[in-house]
C-alpha cells in the first residue's frame, strides 16, 4: 500500500535551534517524517512540544540547524535559489490559528487576500488580481462584495475562511495548517472542518494538520505523528494509534480526552507520563517501524515489549 | 442528593449599551442551583453564559445592568446590590471564580503566597501567621509540592497548569460555598486539563462546594456535570441531569450542538453544522430565537416564544417540539451512539 503513495513532502533528522549559537536550545530535536500526496498529516502534542516550530520550517519562516526537508525532491531548506524559494512561496502556504490576530486590522479584504500576488504574480493587472480574489473567496463560501469589507466587519468563522482564502489564491499543493480551529466555536469549527475537506476532494490538496485536539484530529487526519519535547514518540494510521497506542506517551495523551457521554467518564485521576520511567543509560532509543506504518520510539527492550503486544493482538 | 436551591435566578434580564443601542444578553433567565451539584452552562461564545454567571458576584461591566429579575441567595437578591460593600461580602466570601486564562489573571508582580494572603486578608480578616498556615494548607490542597518554597515565588515562576492551581487556590482559600469556573481549561494542553478537572473534582468534595461550569466543551461538561443547562441567545433553551441533556436531547439547537462533535463524523463524510448565525441581540427577537436556523421549525416558532415543557420532573426544554399538538420529530440518528458511547 505505501509503494503506490507518492512522497510530497519529506522530513529527514530536522533540527531547530533557538537563542545564542554557543547555548542553543533544541525545540526539535530529529524528526523524521514523510507527508504523501493528498493526505492529511496530523502533527499532535502539548505547548511547547514543537509542533508548531516544525510547520513553522517546513515553510521556511524558521531556518533548520540540522536535516533535510524534501518537497516534491528538492530540498527546500537552508540556503535555495531564488527561483526555488519563489516556487516553495507559491506552493506551500499556511492557516494560522487566531482569525482575530492573523488578519491585518487595517486593511481591506481584497488587499488581505491577493497579498501573496503582489510578491509573486507582479505582472498581474488590477482586473486580474481582482478576479483571483473573487474567486478565492466563492471558494471559501464567502461572497465577491466582501472584498471591499474589514476583517473587524466578520465573524469568527468568517475570518477564518478569510485566511483560508488568502492560502488559496497562491493555489498552493501543499498547507500547513496549524490550530485552524482551536479558536473557533463548536458549531463553527463543523463549518470549517467540513470546508478543509471539502477543498482537499476538490483541489487534491495535502495537509499537514497541526492541532493538540485528538478528537478532531481522529475525524479529520489520515495518520498522525506525536511529538513530545521536540522528538516523535508514535507515528501510524489514525485508528492504528487510537485502537493500539504503544508508546506510553501517547496512552497518557489517549486518556486524556474527555468522552462527551456522561456514563463513561473517568474517575480515576489522570495517568500521568514521566520520562524517567525510561531507562537510555545503556541502551539508546531509536525510531523504529515497527510494523507496516507504525513508527514508536524506544529502546532494543522497549521495542521488544511493543512487538509483544502487537503480537497478542 | 437533597435538593435545596442555594441560588435561585427568577426571571433575569440583563442589557448592555453599546454606542448608543441597547443590547439585550439575557432574556428572562430563571435557574435554581442547588446545594453541592455541579452545574455546565453549555453554549457558544455570545449565547450569555458568561454574563449570567457574572450577575452572581456583581461583576457586570460598567455599561451592563440588571434590567428586571432577581437572584436570591441566602435570603437577600443579589440584583438589589448597588454598592460595591454590600458586594465584597459576597465576592470570594461565599460565591469564588476561577477564570480562564492563568496566564493572565494573577499579578505578576506579587509572590503567589501574598496574593493567596491577600484574598485571606480581604474576606477572612486572617493576617500573620494564621493567614500563612491557611495559605500553605491550601496550596498543599491544590497540589503544590513544596508549598514553602514555591508560596514565595513569582507567577512566571509556574507553568500555565501550575498557575491555574494557584487561581483554584485563591478561589478557595476563603471557604466559598460555589465556585463558578469560567471556561478553566481552555487555555490548557489536554493532559493538564485532565489533571485540573480531577483537582476541581477532589477539592469539590473536600470543600463541599457547588459548583457552575461554564464551558463550550462538551467533553468536559459530561465528564464534570450532575446538570447540564444548555444557552442560547441569552437563554436557557434546555436543562436537565447530565445524561438527560446527552442522551434525550429535546431541544433542536441541543441536537444541533450535539451532532456537531466531531467525535460523531464519519471520516470522509461531511461533519454536521449549524446553518446559519445566532440572532443579533441588540433587535427584538420574535419567538424562538433559534428558529430560523432550524430545519425543524414550526410556523409557530416565528410567532410566539415557547415556554417551558416538561419532560421529566429534572428536565425541561423551551421549544414548541414538546406541545401536544406538534408533529413528532424525531431526533437525529447519529445521538443514539452517545449512549452506547462506541467510537469516541
Amino acid at each position: 500500500m505505501s509503494e503506490k503513495k507518492e512522497v510530497l513532502l519529506s522530513v529527514k533528522d530536522m533540527k531547530v535551534a533557538f537563542g545564542s549559537r554557543r547555548k542553543p536550545f533544541y525545540a526539535v530535536r530529529g524528526v523524521s517524517f514523510d507527508i504523501y500526496k493528498g493526505e492529511t498529516f496530523g502533527l499532535v502534542g502539548e505547548s511547547g512540544s514543537g509542533k508548531t516550530t516544525i510547520g513553522r520550517a517546513v515553510i521556511r519562516i524558521y531556518e533548520t540547524a540540522g536535516g533535510e526537508v524534501v518537497f516534491k525532491g528538492q530540498k527546500i531548506n537552508g540556503a535555495i535559489s531564488k527561483e526555488l524559494d519563489r516556487e516553495v512561496t507559491r506552493k506551500i502556504q499556511m492557516i494560522f490559528q487566531d482569525p482575530m490576530a492573523s488578519l491585518n486590522e487595517r486593511a481591506k479584504v481584497d488587499y488581505i487576500v491577493a497579498e501573496g500576488l503582489y510578491n509573486v504574480d507582479k505582472h498581474l493587472t488590477t482586473q486580474e488580481r481582482k478576479e483571483k480574489v473573487d474567486a478565492a473567496l466563492m471558494d471559501v463560501g464567502l461572497l465577491p462584495e466582501f472584498a471591499s469589507r474589514f476583517p473587524h466587519e466578520f465573524s469568527g468563522g468568517q475570518r477564518q475562511r478569510i485566511g483560508i482564502a488568502r492560502a488559496l489564491i497562491m493555489q498552493p499543493e501543499f498547507i500547513v495548517a496549524d490550530e485552524p480551529i482551536s479558536a473557533l466555536d463548536v458549531s463553527i469549527r463543523a463549518q470549517v472542518l467540513n470546508l478543509l475537506s471539502d477543498l482537499q476532494k476538490k483541489r487534491g490538496l495535502t495537509y499537514l494538520f497541526i492541532s493538540h485536539d485528538l478528537s478532531v484530529m481522529r475525524f479529520i487526519c489520515d495518520r498522525i505523528a506525536v511529538i513530545h519535547k521536540g522528538l516523535l514518540m508514535e507515528l501510524a494510521d489514525t485508528e492504528t494509534l487510537f485502537r493500539h497506542p504503544l508508546h506510553p506517551y501517547t496512552q497518557a495523551l489517549l486518556s486524556a480526552v474527555p468522552m462527551p457521554s456522561p456514563d463513561h467518564r473517568q474517575d480515576a485521576p489522570p495517568l500521568i507520563y514521566d520520562e524517567s520511567m525510561h531507562d537510555y543509560s545503556k541502551d539508546q532509543p531509536q525510531w523504529c517501524e515497527i510494523e507496516p506504518n507504525h513508527f514508536v520510539r524506544g529502546n532494543q527492550a522497549e521495542l521488544e515489549k511493543y512487538r509483544k503486544q502487537l503480537a497478542e493482538e | 442528593m437533597e435538593k435545596t436551591p442555594i441560588l435561585s435566578v427568577q426571571d433575569l434580564n440583563v442589557k448592555f449599551s453599546l454606542r448608543g443601542k441597547v443590547l439585550h444578553a439575557i432574556r428572562g433567565v430563571s435557574l435554581d442551583l442547588y446545594k453541592g451539584e455541579t452545574l455546565a452552562i453549555v453554549g457558544e461564545s455570545g449565547s450569555g453564559k458568561s454574563v449570567l454567571t457574572k450577575t452572581f458576584m456583581g461583576l457586570l461591566d460598567t455599561n451592563g445592568w440588571i434590567d428586571s429579575g432577581s437572584i436570591f441567595y441566602n435570603g437577600q437578591d443579589l440584583a438589589k446590590y448597588t454598592a460595591e460593600k454590600e458586594w465584597l461580602t459576597i465576592r470570594g466570601k461565599e460565591i469564588a471564580m476561577v477564570l480562564q486564562d492563568p496566564m493572565t489573571s494573577l499579578n505578576p508582580l506579587k509572590t503567589i503566597g501574598a496574593q493567596i494572603e491577600e484574598a485571606l486578608k480581604l474576606h477572612q480578616n486572617l493576617t500573620g501567621a494564621a493567614a500563612h498556615q491557611r495559605m500553605i494548607e491550601t496550596l498543599t490542597d491544590v497540589g503544590i509540592t513544596e508549598p514553602e518554597r514555591r508560596a514565595k515565588q513569582y507567577p512566571h515562576e509556574f507553568s500555565g497548569g501550575m498557575r491555574q492551581r494557584v487561581v483554584i487556590a485563591i478561589a478557595i482559600a476563603c471557604k466559598p460555598k460555589i465556585l463558578i469556573c469560567d471556561e478553566p481549561t481552555t487555555a490548557l494542553d489536554v493532559t493538564i486539563q485532565a489533571q485540573i478537572l480531577h483537582l476541581i473534582r477532589e477539592l469539590v468534595r473536600k470543600y463541599e462546594l457547588t459548583t457552575v461550569y461554564i464551558t463550550h466543551d462538551l467533553g468536559v461538561v459530561a465528564n464534570v456535570a450532575d446538570r447540564v443547562a444548555v444557552m442560547y441567545a441569552g437563554d436557557i433553551v434546555e436543562i436537565g441531569t447530565s445524561q438527560e441533556v446527552f442522551y434525550d436531547a429535546r431541544h433542536p439547537y441541543t441536537w444541533a450542538l450535539l451532532s456537531s462533535l466531531p467525535q460523531l463524523g464519519v471520516k470522509g463524510e461531511e461533519l454536521f453544522s449549524i446553518k446559519g448565525t445566532p440572532p443579533n441581540l441588540f433587535l427584538e427577537i420574535k419567538g424562538d430565537a433559534f428558529a430560523p436556523r432550524n430545519p425543524h421549525a414550526l410556523k409557530i416558532d416565528f410567532e410566539e416564544r415557547p415556554p417551558f415543557f416538561e419532560v421529566s420532573p429534572t428536565h425541561k426544554a423551551r421549544t414548541w417540539l414538546l406541545d401536544p399538538r406538534a408533529p413528532k420529530v424525531e431526533p437525529p440518528e447519529v445521538l443514539s451512539r452517545l449512549k452506547r458511547g462506541e467510537e469516541i
